[in-house]
């Protein structure tokens, strides 16, 4: 029992971290219908920041906050730059100029900095456990999931309650009428990228915080991960998301602690075998006829 | 005096495809002005270009003595005239009440705003009984008015309509058509597509008539409603064979 509550924990901690991610990727995508796959190099690159706040004497409670706001401003000026030259081009467009600026991106961190992973040192209180009576679970978990939940319920208030929230929710269902309403077109998208920013920088420093360092591909495994994660939910809708991200984040976790030692190396190949089988049942995802967000 | 929005020599094109060749109208503070034409005639196009959605190919647009062809639809919706699109287009995942506070993003003054959505719940009492529903659980005629309702909270000079009465009941078609006349008392001024000419015509003072992207025919509503011509026009008859 024990054990199972343990690893119920690392599923929560995981999967809030998949949650995370794959609400990025579905921000952007109910509005523009554009997969970023350079989301996984917005990741990287908050690592990095946090690795220079380091050599600079930063204290961490100071450079996770810089790591977001930085990333943040990368994601909007992404948008300027290589995004919006091709907005409302065909999804084979926007998929491949994506693939373009992950490609690119992971290139210049390898160039720039290094290929090695660099070490990104935390705080001691971040590698503590705690101990809960019959089981132990580490506070960088414990963070993880709260910071998770927060995260999603500031989201969730957000798009309810600002008029600039529910512009987004309703560019998502309908973009040319959006404009009729007055609003302007590039402010909801800059403000798709810069939440989607925000949420790629937060899981970075959760992931990191389990890992203590970042490599120029640190962001790709766990970004396909969202990539899943949002198909599992079904693709564009923010809640979609933030439960595929959980149901993928609890399959791997209890596979990787319940399956025979004999079954463990095809791990991976189980996980995306049950993800298969839900989508065989469920093509849509687990939420919504189509895109809840959109048509 | 000036009309309050003014089209010259408006063209829009979709590649190969002219939609509107050389479109000439005109619309009068306090007016009701009906553009009517078959399917097809460009009337949609117009309208869009009158509000920025598509770009004119060619010619001018102006709407309070200033050129707004070229401009953001944003920015023309700042300046006061709005567009009702046509089948609606409520945001169907947001509620009766975000749709409509959606329709006043545009506007700074809060306690402006506050009078309007009063003035609008008491136009159509069915949006505030419905307020915390999901815009896309409303019956046809509901969200023809809260569409309504939400273009008003920008407190447009100028409604722009596209085919208000499309896919609705006769009777919700007469209410829609009653609730204009009574936007016009008020000192609204309301261009309005429509195919159902008779209806239209019954409403408007003028009427201008598209055929094949190209106005046909114009004049105050009673002389039109009395012509043979518009019966063919609006029914899809191209004007070469009605002269036939």
């Amino acid at each position: 029992m024990a054990y199972f509550l343990a690893q119920s924990g690392n599923a929560l901690s995981l999967g809030g971290i998949y949650a995370l991610l794959a609400l990025g990727l579905a921000v952007v995508y109910s509005i523009l219908g554009l997969i970023n796959f350079a989301h996984g190099a917005l990741m990287t690159l908050a690592g990095y920041v946090l690795v220079f706040a380091a050599v600079l004497g930063l204290p961490f409670y100071l450079s996770a906050p810089l790591a977001i706001l930085v990333v943040m401003a990368s994601a909007v000026l992404l948008e300027r730059i290589a995004f919006r030259p091709v907005r409302g081009a065909s999804g084979a467009t926007m998929l491949l100029t994506s693939f373009a600026v992950a490609v690119l991106l992971q290139l210049a961190f390898q160039l720039f900095i290094s290929t090695r992973p660099q070490v990104v040192p935390l705080p001691d209180f971040l590698t503590a456990t705690v101990d809960l009576g019959s089981f132990a679970i580490g506070v960088n978990r414990v963070i993880s999931v709260v910071v998770a939940v927060v995260v999603l319920i500031a989201l969730n208030l957000f798009l309810k309650r600002t008029v600039l929230g529910l512009a987004m929710r309703a560019a998502a269902d309908d973009f040319n009428v959006t404009r009729l309403m007055g609003i302007r077109a590039n402010r909801v998208i800059a403000t798709a990228f810069a939440l989607s920013g925000l949420l790629a920088a937060v899981a970075a420093v959760l992931w990191i915080a389990q890992r203590s360092s970042v490599d120029p591909m640190m962001g790709l495994v766990p970004v396909l991960k969202a990539f899943i994660a949002t198909t599992l939910g079904g693709l564009g809708s923010l809640l979609g998301a933030v439960l595929g991200g959980l149901l993928l984040g609890a399959i791997e976790i209890y596979l990787a602690a319940y399956l025979p030692d004999a079954a463990l190396p095809f791990h991976g190949a189980i996980t995306l075998g049950v993800v298969i089988l839900v989508l065989v049942v469920r093509p849509q995802g687990l939420v919504g006829a189509s895109r809840e967000l959109g048509k | 005096m000036a009309p309050m929005l003014s089209a010259t020599d408006l063209h829009v094109r979709y590649g190969a495809i002219r939609a509107v060749r050389g479109v000439d109208l005109a619309v009068s503070e306090g007016e009701i002005v009906a553009l009517l034409g078959a399917n097809g005639a460009g009337k949609t196009s117009t309208l869009m270009a009158l509000v920025g959605l598509v770009r004119p190919a060619q010619g001018e647009v102006r709407f309070g003595g200033e050129v707004i062809s070229g401009r953001d639809t944003e920015d023309i919706v700042t300046r006061g005239m709005t567009l009702v699109p046509e089948g609606r287009h409520v945001f169907p995942s947001l509620t009766v009440a975000e749709n409509l506070r959606l329709g006043a993003a545009s506007r700074r003054d809060r306690e402006a705003v506050v009078r309007t959505r009063a003035e609008i719940l008491e136009l159509f009492p069915i949006l505030a009984e419905r307020s915390g529903q999901a815009a896309g659980t409303l019956s046809g005629g509901q969200q023809q008015q809260l569409a309504i309702g939400r273009a008003l909270m920008s407190a447009p000079r100028l409604l722009l309509l596209d085919e208000p009465s499309l896919g609705l009941a006769p009777q919700v078609v007469d209410d829609i058509f009653d609730l204009l006349v009574r936007l016009k008392q008020r000192g609204l001024t309301i261009l309005i597509v429509e195919q159902d000419a008779v209806a239209a015509l019954d409403i408007a003072d003028r009427a201008y008539v598209m055929v094949n992207g190209a106005i046909a025919m114009q004049g105050p509503a009673a002389e039109l409603r009395a012509s043979e011509q518009v019966a063919h026009a609006y029914l899809g008859a191209t004007m070469a064979e009605t002269h036939a």
